[in-house]
């Protein structure tokens, strides 16, 4: 079990006041985490210490900050256990990773006619890059429906996966349900049909143990602010096959070799994707964030979160006009998606949020899941390590006090 | 809660104007896909180009639903041209609660969706 109360110690964030005496419940971890002091106190150590560009000086302060920004990668690489940093390509967030791979990788190697798999639970950020590409190219886009408990049908995935999908990409952990998808199983079966495999790690590398090699997955994508780290940092893993094959996505400084005025030629992985100057302190807040949620345990959090969600599914199946949506706790990660009969999302946001309790209301950058489910929009509390049962419980209570307002 | 006082709430329960015209000189629709917010507002003339009859449809937020019944209820009789010239501050006084900048967009969908409406029809005819 987590020490719960000590581990919040470490999130100075959640010791504010959102309104006079009404202290911070934050329930949207899943839209972005909350960050741990060593965090903030590796990037502003950094800014006060160290900063210099990365790769290029000569100097004192350049080669810090080059071997601070570069063991991070290194500490990112064994976190998902990647066979090398090399493999660990810095982006902005997950939506780049896959927009990097849409556009060098997709452009290359998706021709007329080739077939793209997607699922209907995916995030926005594993639909657009590929609408785009598809478009482009003339390719086919299909979809793996989910069924009502919000898991994936598999049934028909014989016919959706064929010698003609060329890329099939999924999410591990979808963003709304909280399911916990079999990625293994699909990634064998996009093997099986020569398809290349893409997963949207962005929900689960923060929740739970990810081991790349154990899914054996040919991309993988996912953003740092969603596990402790900052914002404006997200990691592309890649199989080294791959990445070697494939063209630049940006031009500029530190992805080429020689430039001459008649053309250029390209650094080695990962830097070859790295054009210009990157987020370094950002680099250095990940990498801090993987060691303080590495000191904690993976498992650890991922039972806290287990028995966190059991905890909000059954006190939330208690509020009288509610809706729940996905799977039992046993097969989904710290996500409790609802509706409330006879109200907006919005409204019930922006009532509780005067608790203090801050939860997202919206389609959560999935709006064909919603179009799917019927509904415009869901409300969706998301738990981390840092979440407690008390947090739960003003939750609830405040969903009762928003029925009474709205005389339900 | 200032935001949704009693007012907002009893116009989300019983809207007013809510319905459909059988025949209007100008019928719109908007969303506003980011939260789902839809209205429709439907708009009949009588013989000076004043609004004679109003009727809205709609589902979305408490905001955007109060919104709409307190728009249709203060055009009645106007010109176009004042519809064309109502400005968002005015509705968002009708409104009369503070609104964060999300929230207006709710807030404001009725208004949009009229003067995109009353644009449909040609300037001289008012």
């Amino acid at each position: 079990m987590l020490d719960v109360e000590k581990i919040r110690t470490d999130f100075p964030i959640l010791s504010r006041e959102v309104y006079p005496d009404v202290p911070l419940v934050y329930l949207d971890s899943a839209a972005t985490s909350q960050k741990p002091q060593v965090v903030i106190e590796a990037m502003d150590a950094y800014y006060r210490q160290v900063n210099a560009n990365v790769h290029r000086g000569i100097h004192r302060l350049s080669e810090e900050a080059t071997n601070a920004y570069e063991e991070a990668r290194e500490k990112v690489a064994r976190f998902i256990n990647a066979p090398d940093s090399s493999q660990i390509i810095y982006v902005r967030n997950a939506t780049e990773g896959f927009n990097l791979v849409a556009y060098s990788w997709g452009r290359h190697n998706i021709q007329a006619g080739d077939e793209i798999l997607l699922t209907e639970m995916e995030h926005h950020a594993n639909m657009v890059p590929w609408h785009i590409l598809a478009e482009e190219k003339g390719a086919v886009l299909r979809y793996i429906p989910f069924l009502p408990d919000g898991t994936l049908d598999l049934t028909n995935l014989e016919s959706l996966l064929t010698e003609k999908t060329r890329l099939f990409s999924f999410t591990a952990v979808s963003n709304v349900f909280g399911t916990i998808n079999p990625v293994r199983q699909l990634v064998e079966a996009g093997h099986a049909v020569g398809a290349v495999v893409m997963v949207d790690a962005a929900q689960a590398v923060p929740h739970t143990a990810v081991d790349v090699q154990a899914w054996d997955c040919d991309f993988m994508a996912f953003s740092g602010h969603k596990m402790c780290g900052p914002t404006g940092i997200g990691i592309l893993y890649g199989k080294r096959e791959l990445l070697e094959a494939m063209p630049p996505f940006m031009g500029g400084g530190d992805m080429i070799r020689r430039v001459t005025l008649a053309g250029s030629t390209w650094n080695d992985l990962p830097w070859k994707f790295e054009a210009g100057t990157p987020s370094i302190a950002e680099g250095i807040g990940l990498g801090t964030a993987v060691d303080y949620l590495s000191s904690i345990g993976m498992e650890s959090i991922h039972s806290h979160e287990q028995f966190i969600t059991n905890y909000a599914l059954e006190a939330l199946s208690e509020v009288k006009g509610i809706t729940l949506y996905g799977p039992p706790a046993s097969q989904r990660a710290g996500v409790a998606t609802f509706t409330l009969q006879g109200m907006h999302p919005h409204d019930i946001s922006e009532v509780v949020d005067k608790d203090g309790v801050a939860i997202r209301a919206g389609h959560h950058c999935a709006m064909p899941l919603h179009q799917r489910l019927g509904v415009s929009s869901t409300a969706r509390a998301s738990f981390y390590l840092y979440t407690t049962t008390a947090e739960i419980d003003k939750l609830v209570a405040s969903l009762i006090r928003t029925r009474k307002l709205f005389r339900l | 809660m200032d935001i949704y006082r009693e007012q907002i709430i009893d116009l989300y329960e019983h809207p007013l104007n809510y319905g459909k015209l059988e025949t209007a000189d100008f019928s719109y629709e908007e969303d506003n896909p980011l939260c789902g917010d839809v209205i429709r507002i439907d708009v009949k003339l009588d013989a000076e180009n004043c609004v004679a009859q109003v009727a809205w449809q709609g589902n979305g937020c408490a905001i955007s639903q109060a919104s709409a019944s307190l728009l249709t209820e203060e055009i009645k009789g106007m010109t176009l041209t004042d519809l064309r010239n109502f400005t968002a501050e005015r509705l968002l006084e009708l409104i009369g609660v503070p609104l964060s900048l999300a929230r207006r967009k709710c807030a404001l969908l009725s208004l949009k969706v009229l003067q995109t409406g009353a644009a449909s029809l040609p300037s001289h005819s008012d």
